[in-house]
This record gives C-alpha cells, structure tokens and sequence, in this order.
C-alpha cells in the first residue's frame, strides 16, 4: 500500500526482496510462529486516513474539553499556568533538538549536551545546591528517586514526609515503598494557617534517612526549612526540599541555602504548557559529596582530540545500561524537550527576569485573596503564601468547583478531589494566581463564586 | 577574541592539527559554528520578557523567606536567545538531516501534524485537575488510545500513566509483584536474559527482586530448556523483549509462557521492538502478561534528545485488576470513566497505587494517537513489514563485508546485527561508527546486546526510503573496508564533525557537571 510516511514503493519492495533472495514479505516473518502471525490488518480498526481527516478528528476530540485559556482559571497544585514566549516553543521544534536522540555520540550531538550542561548549571543555581541531573520524569517521580537516594547515602531506610507534600507525591512514594520496603511516615494534613514545622520536627529520629519537605507546601504555606534542616542534620538525616512551583524560587530564598541536602522538584512552570499532566520534567539537585549517588543522566565538560571544549554525558556507571541491576536508578529516557523549553525560558528570564515574575504572580495572587475574603463566608487560611493559597468556604469545595464550571469559571482545586478521605478537609479549596490571572478574572471568580454559595442556579 | 573563540579553536591547534582544518580568526569555519555557554554570553540586566504588571509588596508574614538576592543566572535578550539556540541546534545530528539507524531505539520519522494536533489548546492547555465535565475529550482520547494499544496487541487493558519505557516496566513489575501478594506468595527472583536491555534487570531490582540471568542459544534465542529448569516457587516472573535484542524473534514464547505460568509466575515482554511486528503478531496471543510499549519509538513521538517518552503497560487478564491510577475504563453503559483515588475503593479496589502526579504523558497520547489514526491498522501492519524489509536490505547487503552472527539462521526482524569479527588488529567497532560519522549518518547502536562481541546493531526503521538506504550501504561498505584493511586513518575520524572524539575518561574523574566562570 502507498502511505505519505512510507517512503518504498512496490517497485522498490519487489527490489529488495530480490537482492534478500525472499519471494514475499511474509517470508522474512519466518521466525515467527504461522499460529501467531495474523493474516491481515487486526479486525475492528479503521484503516489509514488523511491528514484532513485525523485533524477532523482530533480537533473534535480537542473541542470537548474547556481550555484553561478560555476561561478564568485558577488551578495549580503541583501544575500551573504561565505566559510561556513565543520562541521557546520555536526553539523546541528545530528538528534537530526534536528528532535526535539522546547523546550517546558526542561528536555530532553537542548542541543537546551544551543544553543539558546550561540546564543543570541553571537548576543548581535556582535551588541553590552544588549540581543538579539533566531532569528525571517528573516532581513526584523525583520525589522517590530523592528518598531511595537518601537511603543510599544514610543506609537508614524510614523517611518523614511532611502533611504539606502534594498528595500525588505521597502516593507516588507510597507505592514505591511498598516495594522496596521502606518505612514511609506521612502525617495527615490540616487545615491550620502555617505549616506545623514542629510537629515535622518531632517526627524525627535516629532511624531517619531523609525529611520530605514542600515549599511552598500543598496549601501554599512556607515551611521554615532552616529549622528543619537543623534538627534533620543533628539526628543525621537528609533534608529534601520539594519545590512544585519552580516560579516561587524568584522570590523565596533556595532551599539549597536553607541547608536542604536535596532538592527536587517539577520544572512545568517554565516552558511546558498544562498538557493534562505531562509530560512535564523532574528537577534533581543536591551536594557534590553525593554525587556518586544520585539517580538519572548527567552532562559534564571535558576535551576532544584537539583540545578544544566539549561534552558529553558522565558518571554513566551509575546507570542502568552499565551497572544493569546495581544501578542507582532504572530511569533511560527522561525529559529531555522539557528539559530544553524550561532552560531556553530561563534564559529568556534570566534571573532578574524571574524575580520580577515571581513579584507578579505574588502581587496577584494577593489581589486574588483579598477579593475573595470580600465573598460572604469565604476566609483565606493562609498567612503567607506566594501565588497559591487556601480558602475556606462554607460546604464541600469539590461541589462548589464543579458548580464555578458550571458557570465557565475554572476556580480552583478542591481538597476534597486530593483528599477524598479526609472530611476535614472537604471545605478547602486551593487558589493559584499567576501573571496570566487578570483583574476580570478575579472579579468574574469572585461574583461566580458568590453564586455559587448563595445557591444561584447556574 | 570573542567568547566563541576562546571556547573553541585556539592558535597553537593549527600546527599539527588533522590536516583538514581551515583555520579562521573568529574559530567559526563557514556554516560550522562555535557558540558559548550562555552564562559566557549574558549580560547584566538583559531580559527577553517585558512585564506589563506591578510587583507591589510583599506579605509581611513572607519577609523571613525572601531571597536575599535573585539566582546568579544571565538573561538573554529574544534575537540572543533565537540565535544561541539555532546555533546549537546545528551541532545536533537529527532524523530529520538523515538516517538515525541506532538499533533497539526505533529512530523513525515524527510526522508534523502530531506536534501539531498535541498544541491544540484542548488539549496542551488543560489542567489535570479541572473537574471531569470539563476534560471529556482528553479522557476520552486517552481511552481511544488504550483501545487501540489493547486491540493491536491482543490484550486485556491498559495502564497509561508510566512515562517511560523503563516505567513502563516498572509498572508491570509492580502488576506482577502485586499479583503474587494478592495470592499471598511471596515470590523473590525474576528470570531475565543476558541479551536484555539494561533498564530489565535495574527495573527488577527496583521492584524489590533479585535478578537472575538467562544464558542465550548459539543462534541468539533465549534457552527455553535453560529457562525451565530455573523455574520454580521462588521466581516471579520472566523478562523476555520479544522481538529480542538480536534482532530476532522468540519463536519459543508461547513455550516460555506456558512454562512460566505453569509454574505459578507471569511472563513480562519488553515491547521495545514492537515496532517489528505490530499489526502482525498480538503479544496476547502469545501468552504475555504484560508489556510496555514506548510510544517514543514505535508510534513515534518526537525522542527530543532524551525524552519525554511514554510507556503505557497492556495487562492480561489475571494482571488488569492490579493497574496503578489513575486508570481509564469504561462503565456498563459504555461511556468513558477515569478512576482516580476517589473511587478506587468501589471501582478498582486492588490497584498498587499511583505511579506518578496526574495522568501521564498526555501530550506524548496525542501524537502516538495522531499517527494511529493516519497509519489505520493497514498502515501499521505496512510499516512493520517495510521496517522488516528494509533491515533484511541491509543485512544482505553488507553481511559479505560485516559479520552477520545469526544470518545463517534467516531473517532477521526490523534490525540487523553484526560484529567486529574480520576487523584488523586493533580495530574495533568504535572506529567504524566514529567513521560513519564524518559519513554524514548517525552511528547504529554500537556494543549492545552484549551476547556479540563488538556488536553493531542497525535499525534502518520503515521511514527510510531505498535510496536513503543504499548511500548508507555504499558508506559502511567503505568503512567496512577499511577496518578490514587496518586503514589507520579510520582511527582519527570523527574529523569533520563538530567535535572529534571526546575524552570520557577526563570528564569522568574530575567531573565538571556545572559552570563555575564566575566564582573567582
């Protein structure tokens, strides 16, 4: 059959059977048992289509969901909305960054390898630790990769996972736990106005391999991470610092300077769109004594045979496809676009540039909150927080979210839909302001949601 | 001397350089250029975003986390940013400059209507956590996309939430350990051949087991009699990549899998290689449990340079109830229904859990979705027979030059192996592919599997057309020569490239992972 990404034609097939010394095509399928070979294309599947057509189908498919855009919008929790430039998305789609492979042949792959180099200097300099890996799948996926790490470098097996860890990254950990048999100390949250750093502290003892610290955490409180770190440090524990929103670091102080041993996070803030939750890429940093140990690839700089500068992908005995079943990871392929699109943001920004975004969406968000505590019988949790916070309303955040949607208003994520078991929680609902929210938008959310709670049909 | 030459070439490398180097004050040569990092580049207060909103102040309560001073990072201005990039860019190679025929990786060519389809705002502008009645079209098509996955591989379900061929196999693994527990069996080995792909047995180990190898047959089959006689109440399960490593197909899977399920274990299949048989072969029919399949490389989503990739797990039967969440089904009535930790209890009660934040790769579903429905099952079954055909192409066409450890046996499936066997003393499987680099064409996989001693493994993939093939042919047929003949000039290439080769073992032991310029 001809096919516009199938480059033989039949001529060319009868050819090359030919020079094989093969009469058909299904002759060199010989290896495979006839019981097992099928006779034709697998039944109940449409046959190849055109480009017109698919587009049809995937714009329909597209048109059924409510775009973030279309809509006053207000989500985050572990995934946010920024105004990402039009050159990154460019940049990205040069062929030669989107169709080559990971850089296993330096000679002709040094653009991917400068960028990897660029990104982790970039990492380490935003989480204020002394190196960082060229990215892992995601922030939860990190999460676990921090606390396996940890395990290596304490040889103690039980982490303490603050109440303020996204819920998905708790999970996330849960679940690996399970498996390698590490204990998992995971407090409950509640919904209390700071983070209770204390109660964090208390949990800690000399079995400890790592505190798992979010800042901000899940409700967009800061946790005092310079106290942890100590009490981590005087019980012989590592402090890992989960940043979710990468934005926040404009403004907060890097973990990696308030004495977090790791620091992991997710990149999406920076250059990767909402995507329904991926891909997205893990950010990976921590001290140089641990180098040995940590998870994922790993660029450095070095000379070719005429000395000049080059790089190429390092300490790859730690790896899977060298140390096979004693690696520090089973992580291959990674995030590396992602990885690309988060440092040509960066670069764009640069660090001044982030510290005046981060005093944008900090700005908003505050905008945000002091509409909404206008709203009758909805208070804001927070003390502090940088562009996300918890209100209060009166009944079951997830009824009053589906409502605001209802009403074309994306008002938030509910801490009933993180936290399905826990009824205490069910009134929280989480809001995120980023530079993309707009006076209309708070307003429209405040009146929608003033609906909402007076029990106006939509 | 700008910062490019100072990064680049340098005066006293123009005495005794290769011989073919034209030397240039500024260290660019023509279309061939050197770029700086871009901390060499930045300049103090450049930025390439304008701001139109107002800071204001910050909450008092936030004032003991402020930073003290915004991170030591250069910004660059747009026309900065758009060149440093481009420039870089140049030094990759990439599918779309030529052939990219590295063995087991399934380098074929990314159709552009999927990047396009993917930025639909309906779908890359979404949130994962909007409420469902407004994320119709993308449950809906991530459900597609599994009933497609399901269908072609003749298995039961699906879990698309890993987001990656080795957490994919993660996945699986758990599936499988989580099977085991259910029935109160604590299993503790898992069987993997020596041809695997190394992510298999760091997976298994990953997943709590201890690994065990499976020696290979003389004609690159896993040992089936080998494999039985480990068998027993301590293993698990078995690993097998099916088309395997070598390029050929276990004609002994259902044996294996019948042998391993009576036995009380799961059979696990790496679906790396799928792209040789799909729409010909159903791994269910075969007796798999499980098998991941990487979207990266069989459905060709875009491998941008180390990812993002994608691994949705198709699940038997017996392995479907133990799925991580979030998990797309269907309810009775047929509609579309994503289950998450809200539900689970009623709905999906033995789930090992979540794997990872949200969804998975939605983005990578969308692409692997656009090119499903362009290529139709018609399309698919043509494009495994023409990714067959075209490595048999190569494998007769050079097996009189390269040594062809197992073209005695028959076809191969959609990659060709050869060793460095004939090669003059001193000559190894290295220079060959450091050859084919000045050739204009990327290296094929080069020292894996590791059962062929200097192994070369090609995988031309379906997308390349005859013509394409034959230069490459013509090119590793010079090459082949020369390594033959102990042509020693071979040992110098890469010399047109825009490294030569590159000192690992320097890189290595002093490592230098990032750039210290400033700190005097």
């Amino acid at each position: 059959m001809a096919m516009r990404y199938l480059p033989l034609t039949e001529a060319d097939r009868a050819e090359m059977l030919g020079v094989i010394g093969a009469a058909s095509v299904d002759d060199l399928f010989a290896g495979v048992p006839a019981e097992a070979r099928l006779s034709g294309p697998v039944a109940g599947l449409p046959m190849h289509a055109s480009e017109i057509a698919v587009e049809r189908q995937m714009t329909a498919l597209a048109a059924k969901n409510l775009s973030a855009g279309s809509a006053p919008f207000f989500l985050g929790a572990g995934a946010y909305r920024h105004h990402i430039p039009a050159s990154v998305d460019h940049l990205i789609q040069r062929g030669e960054f989107l169709t080559s492979y990971t850089p296993y042949q330096p000679e002709i792959a040094q653009g991917t390898l400068q960028v990897m180099f660029e990104f982790q200097t970039q990492v380490a300099r935003l989480f204020g630790t002394d190196v960082a890996n060229a990215s892992m799948y995601d922030g939860s996926t990190a999460c676990w990769e921090a606390i396996a790490m940890a395990g290596r470098v304490t040889k103690r097996s039980r982490a303490v996972l603050s109440a303020g860890l996204h819920p998905h990254y708790v999970s996330t950990v849960k679940t690996m736990a399970r498996f390698t048999g590490d204990t998992i100390e995971a407090a409950a949250p509640k919904l209390e106005a700071a983070a209770d750093d204390a109660a964090l502290i208390s949990a800690i003892d000399g079995a400890t391999s790592c505190v798992v610290v979010q800042y901000p955490d899940i409700m967009g409180r800061i946790p005092d991470l310079a106290a942890i770190a100590e009490a981590a440090h005087a019980a012989g524990a590592l402090l890992v610092a989960v940043v979710t929103e990468p934005v926040a670091l404009g403004l907060l102080e890097a973990p990696g300077n308030l004495g977090a041993d790791i620091v992991v996070g997710e990149g999406q803030s920076l250059g990767v769109g909402l995507n329904f939750g991926g891909p997205y890429l893990g950010l990976f940093g921590c001290r140089e004594k641990f180098l040995r140990q940590m998870p994922g690839r790993l660029c450095g700089e070095t000379v070719d045979a005429d000395g000049k500068r080059g790089f190429v992908l390092t300490l790859s005995t730690r790896e899977q496809h060298i140390r096979r079943e004693k690696a520090t990871s089973n992580i291959c392929t990674n995030a590396g676009l992602c990885a690309l699109a988060f440092s040509i943001h960066m670069t764009l920004l640069g660090g001044d540039g982030l510290a005046r975004l981060a005093g944008i969406n900090h700005a908003r968000a505050q905008a945000s909150a002091s509409r909404l505590a206008q709203v009758p019988g909805v208070r804001v949790l927070n003390d502090a927080f940088f562009n996300e916070f918890t209100v209060i309303l009166p009944g079951d955040a997830r009824e009053a979210v589906r409502a605001l949607a209802d009403r074309q208003v994306l008002g938030g994520v509910s801490l009933g839909r993180l936290y399905p078991d826990a009824e205490g929680l069910h009134c929280g609902l989480l809001v995120t302001a980023t530079e993309l929210t707009t006076d209309e938008d708070i307003e429209a959310l405040a009146l929608a949601l003033a609906e909402v709670l007076e029990g106006v049909p939509a | 001397m700008n910062a490019a030459n100072r990064a680049g070439w340098r005066p006293e490398m123009s005495a005794g350089g290769t011989g073919c180097e034209s030397v240039t004050s500024s260290g660019d040569r023509g279309l061939m250029l050197e770029e700086p990092l871009i901390f060499e580049l930045g300049h103090k207060g450049a930025c390439g975003v304008d701001f139109d909103a107002p800071e204001g102040e910050p909450l008092p309560a936030l004032s003991r986390f402020l930073r003290k001073e915004a991170p030591a990072l250069p910004g660059l201005t747009e026309p900065e940013t758009v060149r440093h990039y481009t420039r870089l860019s140049r030094q990759n190679y990439a599918i779309d400059l030529g052939p990219f025929p590295l063995g087991s990786c399934t380098m074929k060519h990314n159709p552009r209507l999927n990047e396009k389809m993917a930025r639909l705002p309906g779908f890359a502008d979404v949130h994962p956590l909007q409420p469902q009645q407004t994320v119709a079209g993308a449950v809906e098509a991530i459900e597609q996309l599994g009933n497609w996955l399901v269908t072609l591989t003749g298995m039961h379900s699906v879990a698309m939430s890993p987001k990656a061929g080795a957490h994919g196999e993660l996945c699986g693994l758990l599936c499988i350990r989580a099977a085991h527990e259910a029935r109160g069996a604590a299993r503790s080995v898992v069987l993997v051949p020596e041809s695997a792909h190394g992510t298999n047995p760091a997976t298994a180990a990953f997943a709590g087991y201890r690994v065990e190898s499976i020696p290979a047959t003389a004609d690159g089959h896993v040992d089936l009699e080998a494999l039985k006689a480990r068998l027993g109440p301590d293993v698990a399960g078995v690993m097998i990549t099916n088309p395997n490593t070598c390029g050929l197909f276990e004609r002994d899977m259902k044996a294996i899998a019948d042998a391993v399920h009576a036995a009380g274990g799961y059979v696990y299949c790496d679906g790396a290689n799928f792209n040789a048989i799909v729409g010909k072969v159903r791994p269910g029919d075969l007796g798999v449990d499980a098998m991941h399949i990487n979207l990266h490389k069989t459905f060709s989503t875009p491998h941008g340079g180390g990812g993002p990739g994608s691994g949705p797990v198709v699940l038997s039967e017996a392995l479907a109830p133990f799925a991580p969440l979030p998990f797309v089904t269907r309810d009775a009535d047929g509609a579309v229904k994503l289950i998450e930790e809200e539900h689970a209890g009623d709905e999906h009660p033995q789930t090992f859990g979540r794997m990872a934040a949200f969804h998975g790769q939605m983005g990578m579903f969308t692409r692997a979705l656009t090119y499903i429905l362009s290529h139709g099952a018609d399309g698919l079954r043509q494009a495994a027979e023409d990714a067959v055909l075209n490595a048999n192409y190569v494998l007769r066409s050079l097996e009189d030059v390269l040594d062809a450890p197992f073209a005695g046996s028959g076809p191969c499936m959609h990659e060709a192996l050869f060793s460095d066997a004939g090669f003059a003393e001193g000559f190894s499987t290295l220079d060959v592919a450091k050859g084919l680099i000045d050739e204009g064409f990327h290296p094929m996989t080069v020292y894996f599997p590791l059962v062929v001693h200097g192994a070369m493994l090609i995988e031309p993939t379906e997308t390349e057309s005859k013509a394409g093939l034959d230069r490459f042919i013509a090119s590793l047929r010079v090459l082949a020569e020369r390594a033959r003949a102990g042509d020693e000039s071979l040992k110098a290439a890469p010399r047109l490239a825009p490294r030569r080769r590159l000192d690992e073992t320097q890189a290595a032991r002093k490592p230098v992972l990032v750039w210290k310029g400033d700190s005097a």
